[in-house]
Order: C-alpha cells, then structure tokens, then sequence
C-alpha cells in the first residue's frame, strides 16, 4: 500500500505557497487513483497550525508538523532533519513535494538518507493499475520529455511549480501531530542573515506575472543608421516592464555580453537568462523581440503558452514554428508605440 | 585567517548544448542517436564550479583542485585536452556512461567513492563543489547525495557568490525564488556548494597550465576507474522530443502603430 506524503514548508507569514497548494492537488488526485492508498500531510516552519488549517478539508488522513523557530530558516541540515524525521513518521512511500529552492536543495539528500530515490522538475504525475505510478519530467534542458515509473520506495518527486492546478481544498481546523527533532549542534553551522533583490521598482523577474518579455542581443546591434541604440533600448524596456508589469528574460548571448566587455544593457542579469542554460519560466503569455537562433535556444519559453515575436526576420528560427504570431517589423518602433498605448490606457 | 583548501568539483560531460538531441531506445534503455559521435564539453554549470574553484585555491595559498568526472574515457580524454587549459587541476577520472538518461543516485555513489579514495583529503578543509544541474540529467539531486555520503550537511545550491570572511566563514549567495538572494553564512569547511553562474567569466585557454594538467591527465585516464551504472528498478516507458510546431502567422506589412495596438491588445486580453 502506498503512502503518498504531501510535503510542504511554510512561508514567513505561516500560510502555503500557491506551489504547495497545487502539488496538493496532484497528491489528491494520485491517492484518487491509487486503490487503498493513504494521502498525510507533512509541514515545516516556524508555525504550521495555519497553513494545515487552510487545507483541513483535503482528504489527507494525518497531519504532520516540525515546528519551531529553527525551522524557519531555509537551511540544508535542519530541512532535512525536518523532512526526514516526518518521512520516517509518516512511513511515507511516496513523498510529493513542490520544487521551491528550499526543497530542491534538500529533499534528494533526504532521499538518500533512506536509500530511496528521488525526481526533481517534475512536471506531470499519474497512476494506472497496470503501469502503477509514473512521471513525467524532462530531459537535456527541456528538449526532451520523459515518461517513467520507479521500483524503489520511498520515491521522492519534486513537481515543478506552475505545472499543476492548484487544489481548491476549503479550510478548517486541522489536527497537527507535532513531531518532534533534536537538532545537532552541527546543524546549526550555517545562518540565513537575509536577502540580496533589487529594489522593488528594479526587480524584473517577476514569476506571478502575466507575461513574460524577451530581449535578444538584437536590441544591443547596429540598427538602420548604422549606429547602436542601447541607452533608448534601456529605456525602451523599462518603460515596457514597468507598465505592462511584465518578467523579463533574456537570451544567454545577451546577457553574456556584460562579461565580455560589450554594450549592456545593465539591469540583465544571468538570473534573467532563460534557455539551455538558463530558467524556463512558466507564464501564460510571451513576447520576444530581437532573440534569434533555433534550438537550443528556444528552450526558454518551451512552457509559455501563448507566444508573439517582433523580429527583423521573417525566417527567424526563434519565431518560426515557436511563436502563434511572427510581427516582421523594427523592435525600436514598434515598443516606442506600445509603451504609448500602454501610458494611454492607465 | 588564511585557510588551504581542498577544493573537489564534480563534473560531468554534455553535448555540446548546440548539438541536435534525438533520443533513441538502446537495449540499456534510452539514449541518444549518435551519442558517442557528439562533441562534448564540461558541463555549463560545472564548469562555472571549477572556475570558481580555481579562483578561490589561487586566492588561498596552499589551496588545492580535484575534477572529479564520470564519463567514457574516450570522450573525457577528448573534453579534458580544452578544459585543461583553462585552470590548474588534478583529474580524477571514472570510465562510465555521461548519459542524460543514468541513475544520480548510482552516479552520487560513484562520486562519492572516487571523492574518498583521494588520498590525504582533510575534512576540516574540504569544500566539495559542482553543478546545481547538469545540462543533461538537469536533476539537481547529485550533488546532494554525494554530500550526504561524504557527511556534509552544509549544503547550498544555486550559487552565485561564495566570499571568505575574516574569520574565516564562508558567505554565500544561493538563488532563490522571484529573482532574489538567500544570503548565508556557515562557520567554515566542510561545505558543498552547487554553483549556478557564480561571477567569472571563462578564463582563457593557458597552454602552460594544459602542460602541466596534462602530467596527471593521461595517467589519471589510464587508470580510470570502469564503472557501471545499472539504473536498477528504474523504467522508461518514453522519451521523445515534444511534437508541438506551431503555425505561426507572420505579419509583414502592418505599421509600427498597429502592430503595437495589436499586442497592447493581446498582452490586456
């Protein structure tokens, strides 16, 4: 018999990560689908009284708790003494887990400690009476998707934020079984002293948002008069990020370029770098302009599901057969307009 | 303080990210076509390790590097005569598959094995480092299984910034969600520090510094150690590239001003 374990960590303010609360969904779902199969609960934080309220009305049978200050921290030895110790309680076979930094860094060292296994950037989840459980998750930088069941137990899976509906469990009051960890004087070797983020007006990667807008080394070439343009491409984008509230991502040539000497334009980061060897963010829209190149490089927006490109070249490798939408047309013009139109409409 | 430090940085072989992937059935399961006929290279990530590796043991004097790699002995000796080069080093070498498609769990154990059989490795000195992902795997879970083997429960993935206080300690910058920083602080070795970009750029091929690596290059290939990676009680049922090609529409002759009112209009949708 399974036992499938819903792991999840708390926030600063105690509540649930919208991630936590979609591979809730998943968990349900696969204890749906497996037959005699137990769904528990497994929190960590400072304080997870209310986060397991929020989902008391989730079919989960127990409710497990490490709590304390100690476990506030996003730290590797107290997260896996945590993890491990409600993993041991809990008799967990299957634990589900969002791919949050804080759980990636750790749960595949928890895995071993059990000598089980363990699957990050897992994108999809299932379970047949003939094939038993299995996952979904890619490959050699998101070119390739893979679908594949383990023996081992406990099987560790880490699922992809953004991948899955998050589960509309109603709230209640839930019963947490505190469980409890002794933590060694060598776990506490490493202190969080806080956060390095841009200012808020600074800050262009933003996960929640409803787009996500791509620059490629275009933007930083010689144009028509034979001149480069960064200062108004920085300008250009800014004014473009800070209205239509946009993420922004980068193509790898682009950001590079700072390391090389190069005009830059100078709020990209490598953060920003999307593709092969970059992030490959989650939104519902996309719109590159100036990127070029065909795979690899398209692999950065392979899980936004809606796609436009504004392109000097109508046989770009980046749009053609990428993108619902190819705009053959200066990127200069054609952001100068939409910022505008985006100003008018406030 | 001024401390040496034994640096391991655990390296596996890609191909070359420019390469066209196709994967293919093998009877040892999935692969990839032409796989041995694939140029290779130090994987992305790893190699920001070694980097970030080499200058933190020129900056710590008495400082030392181990590449810890696993991979077909052909292919290393192909990828080390570029990655030697680069920076000082001492190759640890394993004979085995670099596919995309193997155990971490089985590569953690191989790692970890090779890592213990250096000889004189001091724990209050070493710092392990590698990849938060690789570019073929892209787990993100070996790194941390080698830790737990070794006994290292200081563990960061995400690097980008590793700085030696005055005391000693090491200050780390891990991404984390939304952009951002975690900053830590942990009293000192030993550590294990998955890199993401770190700072460096990539150092330019030194033939002097190839002279000298390649010394115990060779040798250390010749004896690598054959290892089997069996990826037991693991099955496949498919890998295939996604099949999704969009009809893009392309629109040629509109004006700036209506193609912006046409995405201001899409984007508000």
């Amino acid at each position: 018999m399974e036992t499938i374990l819903f792991l999840a960590h708390t926030e600063a303010d105690g509540s649930l990560a919208k991630s936590a609360r979609e591979v809730l969904h998943a968990a349900a779902t696969l204890h749906k689908s497996i037959a005699g199969s137990k769904l528990v609960v497994g929190l960590v934080g400072e304080s997870v009284q209310a986060a397991a309220n929020s989902i008391a009305a989730c079919p989960a049978a127990k409710y497990f708790g490490v709590v304390g200050k100690d476990f506030s921290q996003s730290r590797y030895a107290t997260d896996a003494a945590a993890a491990e110790a409600i993993c041991k309680t809990a008799q967990a076979t299957l634990v589900v887990a969002p791919a949050t930094s804080r759980w990636n860094r750790v749960l595949p060292g928890v895995a071993q400690r059990f000598g089980g296994r363990a699957d990050t950037h897992v994108t999809g989840i299932s379970s047949t009476p003939t094939a038993g459980v299995g996952v979904n998750r890619w490959y050699y930088r998101q070119r390739m998707e893979a679908a594949l069941q383990r023996q081992q137990r406990p099987w560790f899976i880490l699922i992809d934020p953004g991948s899955q509906t998050a589960c509309e469990c109603g709230a209640g009051t839930a019963t947490v079984e505190n469980v409890a960890v002794a933590l060694p004087d060598s776990a506490m070797r490493t202190t969080v002293t806080g956060f390095h983020a841009p200012a808020a007006d600074a800050q262009t990667i933003r996960p929640d948002a409803q787009l996500l807008f791509v620059t490629g080394a275009g933007w930083t070439k010689k144009q028509a008069d034979g001149q480069t343009h960064v200062p108004e491409a920085e300008k250009l984008i800014r004014d473009f990020l800070q209205q239509a509230r946009a993420s922004l991502g980068s193509s790898k040539s682009l950001v590079d370029q700072s390391g090389e000497g190069q005009a830059v334009l100078p709020f990209l980061s490598h953060l920003n770098q999307i593709g092969q060897t970059g992030a490959t963010p989650r939104h519902p829209k996309g719109l590159s302009t100036c990127c070029h190149g065909e795979e690899p490089h398209t692999v950065g927006w392979r899980f936004i599901a809606e796609r436009r490109a504004i392109n000097l070249d109508p046989n770009c490798g980046w749009a053609r057969g990428k993108a619902d939408v190819l705009y053959v047309a200066d990127a200069f013009a054609v952001m100068g307009k939409m910022n505008e139109l985006l100003a008018a409409k406030k | 303080m001024s401390t040496a430090y034994q640096i391991v940085v655990c390296a596996g072989i890609v191909p070359d990210p420019l390469q066209t992937l196709e994967p293919v059935a093998s009877p040892a399961g999935p692969a990839l076509k032409n796989e041995m006929m694939l140029p290779a290279v130090l994987d992305p990530w790893a190699s920001h390790a070694l980097y970030e590796a080499a200058n933190l043991a020129k900056n710590a004097p008495g400082s030392k590097v181990w590449l810890v790699s696993l991979g077909p002995k052909a292919k290393l000796q192909q990828v080390m005569m570029t990655v030697a080069q680069k920076v000082p080093f001492e190759l640890v070498a394993l004979d085995g598959p670099a596919s995309g498609f193997t155990e971490a769990a089985e590569v953690a154990a191989a790692l970890a094995e090779a890592i213990q059989a250096i000889p004189g490795l001091d724990k209050s000195k070493l710092l392990i480092f590698g990849g938060w992902e690789s570019a073929s795997r892209g787990a993100g879970a070996t790194m941390q299984m080698v830790g737990e083997r070794l006994g290292i429960v200081d563990q960061f993935q995400g690097v980008d910034e590793l700085k030696i206080a005055a005391d000693g300690a090491l200050e780390i910058l891990e991404r984390v969600e939304g952009g951002k920083h975690q900053i830590s602080k942990c009293i000192g070795p030993p550590a294990l520090l998955g890199w993401a970009t770190g700072n460096l750029p990539e150092p330019k091929n030194n033939p002097q510094v190839g002279m000298v690596n390649m010394r115990t290059v060779m040798p250390a290939l010749q004896k690598a150690k054959p290892t089997k990676l069996a990826g037991e009680g693991l099955s496949f049922a498919s890998v295939a590239l996604p099949k999704q090609l969009r009809e893009t529409r392309i629109v040629k002759d509109k004006s700036p001003d209506d193609i912006a009112k046409e995405i201001v209009e899409w984007i508000k949708k």
